[in-house]
Order: C-alpha cells, then structure tokens, then sequence
C-alpha cells in the first residue's frame, strides 16, 4: 500500500488501511531502538522541527529521539525562545521557518486547528504533536499500537476512558481511532468532564465508572488537570479519587488481563492508584516506548512519499 | 439640488400600503410626489431614473453596525464605513459604540457626526454607551450623549454583567428617551468559549458557548424591561430559546424589540469546521434549530428587524490561531442578497422584508420620517431581484474582507441608493 498524505492532524481523516499501515511500519523500526547503535542512516540529509508552544517532555523528546534514530536532523523550538516573544505571529513565524526549507514540521499548540491552518501553508509535512482540545493524533496511534501488540487485535476489544474527556485531545483521538478499528468504547466521567455533543463520536457515554469497566479489557485514564478545578469541574481530588479515581477494588470488575493506559504525566493517587500504575497491568512505560517507534514510523512514511 | 424623477419600478413600501408601479418625483431633496404611471408626474426638468424591472424601497437602515472609527481606522473608516452602507443599499446606518475612545461622551458623538457629514453618503446614527468605557461600573452621560446626537445606548461588544447597573441603564435612558440596545451575554457562561457549544465543538476540540449564556441574559433584561417599563431591544438575536423569551415578553406587551443578523439566518456551526476564523462571531453560530427558530422568529415578527453587526476586522486579526482570532464578520455589502433569500424561501413576503430592514428600525429608533411620503426627505433604495454575482470580498468597499461568505453565488443587489435626493450609489 502507497501511503500519500502530507500531513498527519488528526485521526478522521487516517483510512482504517493507512492506521494498519502505520502501526505495522511501527513494529517493524520498533526493534531498532533495542540495537546497541540504535541508528539508521533512512532519513539522512532531512531536516525536522520540532515546534512547542506547550510545555512537553514525553512527546518532544519521543519525537526528537524518533528522527535521530532515523539519522534526520532535527531543531527543538519553544514558546519561550522563538520569536513569538518578540510579537511576530504564527503564520510569520511559519513562513520563515518553510523558507529554511524543513521536511517535516511537528507542531504543539495550545490553540485548536494551529496544525491545519499550518498545514495550508506550508510545503513540509505537517505532524499534530497535540493542538488544544482537539486532537493527539500520534499519542492515538501509538495506544492503539500498544494494545494490538499485546492482544493480537483492536477488534471487539472493550476500551473504558476515564476521566476529563472534555479538554483531553488524546480521549477525541483515542475514541475515534479505536472505534474506526473496531473496539468498542465506552466514556466514564461526572457529566462536568463530558463536553455536550461529545456523542456525536459515537461512544456511549456513563458517569458509573464501575459501570464502564465491567468487562473492559483496555482502561484508559485520563489526567486531572489540577488548574481545572477553577472551572468548577469538581469539587475536590479527594472525591474525585474516590468516585472517579481508577482503585485496585474498582479493577475486579475488569477482565483478568485488562491492560492500563494513561497518556501520562499521571497524578498518582488522584485518577490512578500508585500500585495500579506501577502494577503489572500498567502499560504506561510500555506506551512511552512504542512512542518513539510509532513517531519513526510516521517520519519515515511522510518521508518516503518524496 | 437635481430633481429626479424614478420611472418604471415596482415600488414597495409597507408605510404607505403601495406594491405596484409607481412613478416617484424627488424636489429639493424630497420627496415631492408619488403616484401611478398614468397621472403624469412627468416634470420636464427632472432627470429620469429606470427603474424598469427593479423595485424601489424606502432606504433600508442598518441598526448595528461597527465603523470602527475614531481609534482602528485600519479597520475600517467611518467614510469607507458609509461606502459600503450605499453600495449595500442602506441609506442610514446606527454606530456602535466601542471605538477608541469609547463613544461615551459628547466630543466622541459630535466628532463621527462630523466625520459623517464630510463623508457625505449615508446617514448615521450613533449608539453612545450605556457605561463610561464599557467598563459596566458607571453610566454615562446620556443628556448629553442625546444632545450631541446619539440614538440609543448600547455597551455592545461587552455585555452589562451588571444587573444592578442594567437596571439603572434602563431607567435612566428613559427619562431621556433613548434606547437601550443589549448585548445578551453571560461572561461567566461563555467564558473562554470561541465558538457554539454542541456537536460540532466537541469534534473539533474547542470552548463552547452555551446557547444559554445568550438567552439567560435575554431573560434577565426582559426582566429589567418590565421592572423598569424602560423599552429594550435586543441585538444579533441567534439563540430558539431567545427567541421564545421574546414571543413571550411581547405577547406579555413589554416594550421589547430584537433583531437578527443575516449570518444567524444563513449559517449554522458547521461554518466552523475547518477552523475558519471568519466564522468566528459572537455570538457564535448556532445549530440548523436554532437557524430555523430565528427565520420563525422573524416570520411571525418576534424578531422585528433584519441588522447585520458588521463588526471590520483586517487580516492582523483574522490570520492567527482560531482562539486568538478576532470575532465578528462585515455584512453591509451581503446583507440584501442574503436576506432576499427569506423571501425566496417563503419565510418572508417581500413587504414584510422591507419592514424588517427599514420602517422597523425606524420605528424602533424614534426616527420621524418614516416611508416614502410626499414631503419625507428622498431616502430610497433601488433593488434588482434578478441580478446574479458572486461574492467578492476584494471588490467590498470596506477596509476589511472578513467575510464568511466570499464566493457564495447570489441573487440580488442594490443598484441604486439615494440620501435626502442625492444619489450616493449608483450602478444603474
């Protein structure tokens, strides 16, 4: 199969065909990173930017890391050290970096729909690194990555998400993704954390945590955005913890092999108990690895397109 | 002053009852005489105008308009303001108030009428603020806001967060016998929200505004309206549940008045899709219900006046991320076409269209004058039902081109706009 997008913004707009193509391009570079010189010379002579107006560890280093280990060049920028500070504005800034001529520009913005407007205009590959509320199309890929290696499938399969869908980009991207491929999801979260409309996705919606976890083979926790309670969201991380937070007791209801997601930083004890995160069951650091496999993967598909 | 004399038109004037062809002689600036083609108006000395084929209105008044002039005049001027106001065929437009300064004294009211006299076109009418600076702490001096010229107050752009302050508004613009205009908006509702809040914010990841936020303000100042007997007119009406809390208020015979805008009528949410910053408009674009309440609304005349809330925004503005972008989308040079489209959707006679966008705000401003009547000052609008074009935002005589509806193919324009006898649009 020829895979000929230019940009990667969200999950709607990946065919079901390209989504396998991706994650099996992903398994493929995965065993790269376990080599003793953890370099191949694939994207020799290309040039990526790694542009964060967020702040951001796993995803900018995972990306940083994924195209060295394909041998590209790249340049991190930041908010704070770009020349936004100075006032000039995003198509400007955009326009002058397109002129250096990258490859591949991989954006983070806390506004919405940034990447698409990037997209528009410029020539190189455009990659969402994670836009507002909207979309985290490679966290996305690689959760799905993570569960079909260790369940054979994505098919069927029950994902629970739990917590604040409302401002999470990876929920929106992980609902349509896994549902595009066949899982079955399902929401949990107090109707605060349910954006109106949300059903549109179409994922059944509860505010029974419990409920959403009975027979769940995937649960997937969400962050507490801690700045959020100003919002009125919920009243206190104490109760949230103890009528939303995923416990060891809670666990019982799911299937004996159910895999732990979170898309991570976590608050331990808030939306996730310390000995679920750091159990058996927890794939969070498995998550942060196929991260660097998948983001390989997609530089190398854009890449090869030329 | 020329003397003219409009030969052929239909014309279409809900004040005097007329709906045929008419012959209209213009002396002086006014209007001398109107009367059937048989009974020879004809004055030799008069220049004749053709209206064969098009129909002939009193002038349309746009009753919500952001000219954008003292303080952004990169936006747009109050002489390019005034332009595009003829060239859509308005005869007469109401300013908004939030200029740079404010318009919430005197100097500012006196310096755009003066400004609007150079520029010679269109009449205009300021709206002066309720409160000094649109701060919503304090009211401003509406005795001599009127004096100067102002029309009615509105803190339009800003909601009166305030219902204490409201209340006082209200009572106090009463005893002058100005409007208030009102901007329905809960603050603490909206709050960061950038676009409507339902099925298409939740796909594309952006802050919702509630219907809500809009309609529990509309409540709350048709509260105020019957507390204080003060008459309110609401602004860009684009919620069903306003709509209904309006229907109500005027069976309940409040002094309340409302208006829409052509992009409530004509969008819905899905404009957004795609992050298209010339979408962006508070209030936001709503949902095909409540599209299809408003056009109820203003068939059944809950919703008294068709006003667009041309709101100039250049590309500065515009060209960014679609939170930081600016709100608000020009209308003066869309506004007929659009709404013609009512009237080719039967959800509007041609009559009452004229109303909605003439003989209402008239009325509802206070203006005298009001029809085409001999002795009235000459104010008319010639339209052409039949003529086809596409919208093109470069060839707008606003500064500005942030317009949502840039190569939408309709149906109908002015071709003719007259003020006080002079012709100050002509594309006959």
């Amino acid at each position: 199969m020829k895979f000929d997008k230019k940009d990667i913004l969200d999950i709607e707009s990946l065919s079901v065909e390209e989504i396998q193509l991706i994650l099996d391009t992903a398994e493929t570079l995965k065993e790269i990173s376990s080599r003793p010189i953890k370099k191949v010379p694939t994207l020799r002579g290309k040039t990526v930017v790694n542009f964060f107006y967020e702040p951001s560890t796993r995803t900018r280093t995972s990306f940083e890391i994924a195209a060295k280990r394909l041998s590209a060049d790249t340049i991190s920028v930041s908010a704070s050290t770009s020349s936004m500070v100075k006032g000039e504005t995003l198509i400007d800034t955009m326009k002058n970096l397109q002129a250096m001529n990258p490859d591949v520009i991989v954006i983070r913005h806390s506004a919405a729909g940034t990447p698409h407007m990037l997209a528009r205009l410029v020539e190189a590959s455009v990659i969402n690194a994670g836009d507002g509320m909207h979309a985290h199309p490679t966290q996305a890929l690689l959760d799905m990555m993570t569960v079909r290696e260790k369940k054979g499938r994505l098919a069927g399969l029950r994902v629970a998400i739990i917590g604040d869908v409302a401002h999470s980009r990876v929920a929106r991207s992980n609902i349509v993704g896994f549902m595009k491929m066949g899982a079955n999801v399902v929401l949990a979260a107090p109707p605060t954390m349910l954006p109106p409309g949300i059903e549109v996705l179409g994922a059944p919606v509860t505010y029974d945590i419990d409920e959403a976890i009975e027979g769940a083979s995937v649960i997937m926790v969400l962050r507490i955005q801690k700045e959020r309670q100003e919002g009125f969201l919920f009243s206190s991380e104490r109760e949230y913890a103890r009528y939303y937070g995923l416990t060891m007791k809670r666990l019982d209801r799911a299937k004996n092999d159910v895999m732990i997601m979170h898309p991570g930083p976590i608050n331990r004890g808030v939306e996730i108990a310390p000995e679920i995160a750091d159990g058996p069951c927890s794939l969070i650091l498995e998550q942060a690895a196929n991260g660097v496999a998948l983001r390989m993967a997609l530089l190398y598909l854009l890449l090869g397109r030329r | 002053m020329s003397k003219y004399l409009i030969k052929g038109g239909r014309v279409v004037d809900p004040e005097t009852g007329i709906d045929g062809v008419m012959e209209i002689l213009i002396e002086d600036g006014k209007i001398a005489a109107i009367a059937s083609a048989k009974s020879k108006t004809e004055n030799r000395k008069s220049k004749i105008i053709d209206a064969s084929g098009k129909i002939v209105t009193p002038g349309l008044i746009d009753m919500h308009v952001h000219l954008r002039e003292p303080g952004h005049e990169y936006k747009e001027t109050i002489e390019t303001g005034c332009l595009a106001a003829a060239h859509g065929g308005f005869t007469a437009i109401c300013c908004m108030a939030n200029t740079v300064p404010v318009n919430d004294n005197q100097s500012v009211t006196t310096y755009i009428l003066d400004k609007a006299k150079t520029a010679g076109t269109v009449r205009v009418y300021p709206v002066a603020a309720i409160s000094r600076g649109l701060r919503g702490e304090s009211l401003a001096e509406y005795g001599e806001l009127k004096a100067a010229g102002a029309v009615a107050v509105s803190d339009d752009g800003n909601p009166v967060m305030n219902a204490h302050l409201m209340r006082r508004a209200m009572e106090y613009a009463k005893g002058f016998g100005l409007l208030v205009i009102s901007h329905c908006e809960d603050r603490n509702l909206s709050a960061s929200g950038v676009m409507n809040e339902g099925i298409v914010s939740a796909r594309l990841g952006l802050a919702g505004i509630p219907a809500a936020a809009e309609s529990i303000m509309v409540a709350r100042d048709i509260v105020l309206s019957e507390l204080t007997g003060a008459p309110l007119h609401i602004a860009h009406v684009s919620t069903e549940c306003s709509v209904r809390l309006i229907r109500d208020a005027k069976e309940r015979g409040l002094p309340v008045t409302a208006e829409t805008a052509p992009h409530y009528f004509s969008l819905t949410e899905e404009a957004v899709m795609g992050y298209d910053t010339n979408a962006k408009v508070y209030p936001p674009l709503r949902t095909a219900r409540d599209r299809e309440a408003v056009c109820k609304g203003l068939a059944d005349g809950t919703i008294d006046v068709i006003a667009t809330d041309h709101a100039p925004h250049s590309s500065i503005e515009k060209d960014v991320e679609f939170d930081q972008a600016a709100s608000g989308m020009i209308g003066l040079e869309t506004s007929i076409p659009l709404s013609l489209k009512l009237v080719e959707r039967g959800v509007l006679s041609l009559r009452e269209l004229v109303v909605r966008m003439s003989a209402s705000p008239a009325r509802i401003l206070n203006l005298d004058a009001v029809g085409l009547r001999p002795g009235n000052p000459a104010d008319l609008t010639i339209i052409d039902l039949e003529k086809e074009f596409t919208v093109d935002s470069n060839q707008f005589c606003s500064k500005s081109r942030n317009t949502p509806f840039d190569g939408w193919k309709l149906k109908g324009k002015a071709v003719l706009t007259m003020v006080g006898g002079k012709i100050v649009f002509d594309a006959m």
